[in-house]
């Protein structure tokens, strides 16, 4: 893929505005140990990033958290990233917005809007999130639409919610959405806390899984649908980013560089902030960034696998958060030496015990001691 | 389904934009890129004012010599692929 010394073009963006957020979801993408990243750079700063990742070749930027929403420079923002020629694309609970904000932003240059809704039941959505928001959100969606911004849902898919897979096909026709995204929870940092509580069974999975293929095939051309499958019921590992700091750059609050949004919880890697060093040479020359590029690092069976240039390896994090070795083969993969850690996972989703009585759930706290 | 007479334009969430590295036509849209090549470009380029795709094959012959035929049914092809991922306005 990367020969010595060539560095790969990334062509997207991830800014992590803010680790601020009033929901707390207990899968929640960010770290655990969130608070240690709470000084959040400025509007300057992040204007700076978004010049920068232009000039490396992004063309996408995806504003993220926590909830940006929460940033009170967010409109400059996405003027900032708008101004850059990026795609900008804003990823949010939908809390706290109202029309006359989402009105300011689309104005700056927004390009769409990545609305998550984490049930339709209103105890599921507390049970995950802590509250319920669902009217709230139905008003931002109403509001996206009639600002004619596209829409894309976005819903976070475990055992709680995932027999409403057809509910949630429903709620994309009705609120206007282009894209559906039933993304299942993957299974890292508050998501492999809460694992025994959120994993489904296969049987699931799949009922899961063929009604998005019906509803895909039926809506073909008005709604985009993805189903992304927990890589612990897939028998390869994930093209985790597209591989390790290769199309993706994560920015977080705090200004780290990261490959991915985990990657900080992989000890012994020192990422490096845009505070101290300009973004171009962070990409390129960062040992953190550079140690699980291209294949050079890949143990066996990946480094002879034919499947390493679709799935780059899988994934670093989860390699070391379950087999405690950022490097070794990602144990989602049946080819790797600790599957049986994914496989008794799965087995114990599948005891009655699990369906009747789920564990209780961690949810997302923004404390000091994670 | 796209046929000549359907009359199409570029939906609100694609954008057309040049490739600042590489000068190559790329079409934006919610979470994903296409890099397009230049005979590709040039189609969605005339998918505006609601052209038909008869229109848009008659526009790309004049301009290239080649056979109408060949041309209206490469545009049917990758239009047809564009809607598909729910980039066209079709009517």
């Amino acid at each position: 893929m990367t020969a010595a010394g060539e560095t790969p073009r990334p062509y997207t963006l991830v800014a992590e505005l803010t680790y601020r957020c009033p929901l707390a979801c207990g899968y929640c993408s960010n770290p655990l140990d969130l608070a240690r990243h709470s000084a959040e750079l400025d509007t300057l700063a992040w204007t700076r990033v978004f010049a920068d990742a232009a000039a490396l070749g992004v063309l996408q930027a995806n504003l993220t958290g926590g909830e940006p929403l929460v940033r009170a420079d967010l409109t400059a923002l996405v003027a900032a990233a708008h101004a850059q020629n990026l795609y900008v694309n804003l990823i949010t609970s939908g809390i706290p917005a109202d029309r006359a904000r989402l009105a300011e932003l689309a104005a700056a240059g927004l390009d769409s809007i990545q609305l998550s809704v984490q049930d339709v039941d209103a105890h599921g959505a507390a049970w995950i999130a802590g509250r319920d928001d669902l009217d709230a959100k139905l008003e931002v969606a109403a509001a996206v639409r009639a600002l004619d911004l596209p829409l894309t849902l976005n819903v976070v898919i475990h055992r709680g919610n995932i027999a409403r897979v057809g509910e949630f096909v429903a709620l994309a026709e009705r609120i206007g959405a282009g894209r559906l995204e039933l993304a299942n929870t993957q299974y890292l940092g508050w998501a492999l806390a809460n694992r025994d509580a959120l994993l489904p069974a296969r049987a699931e999975i799949d009922r899961a899984r063929d009604v998005a293929a019906a509803a895909a095939e039926r809506l073909r051309g008005k709604i985009e649908i993805l189903f992304v499958r927990p890589d612990y019921y897939a028998d390869r590992p994930r093209a985790c980013m597209d591989g390790w700091a290769r199309r993706y750059i994560v920015i977080t609050p705090d200004g780290l560089v990261l490959p991915c949004h985990q990657a900080t919880s992989i000890a012994g890697l020192d990422f490096e902030t845009v505070r101290d060093r300009p973004l171009a040479d962070i990409w390129n020359d960062s040992p953190a960034l550079r140690r699980f590029r291209g294949e050079d690092w890949m143990p066996a069976p990946c480094r002879t696998c034919d499947e390493r240039h679709a799935d780059f390896g899988g994934c670093r994090c989860q390699a070391f958060a379950l087999a405690g070795d950022a490097a070794a083969t990602d144990p989602a993969c049946a080819l790797s030496p600790r599957h049986q850690l994914v496989r008794d996972a799965r087995a114990r989703a599948e005891l009655p015990a699990a369906a009747a009585a789920p564990p209780p759930i961690r949810l997302r706290r923004m404390r000091t001691s994670a | 389904m796209i046929e000549a007479g359907s009359r199409v334009r570029l939906a609100a969430k694609a954008r057309l934009q040049r490739d600042r590295l590489t000068g190559k036509p790329f079409l934006l849209y919610p979470e994903r890129g296409l890099e397009l090549s230049d005979s590709a470009a040039r189609i969605v380029a005339l998918c505006e004012a609601d052209r038909t795709v008869a229109a848009i094959a008659d526009e790309l012959t004049a301009a290239s010599g080649e056979p109408r035929e060949r041309i209206e049914s490469e545009v049917l092809s990758f239009l047809r692929a564009l809607d598909d991922r729910g980039l066209l306005v079709v009517t």
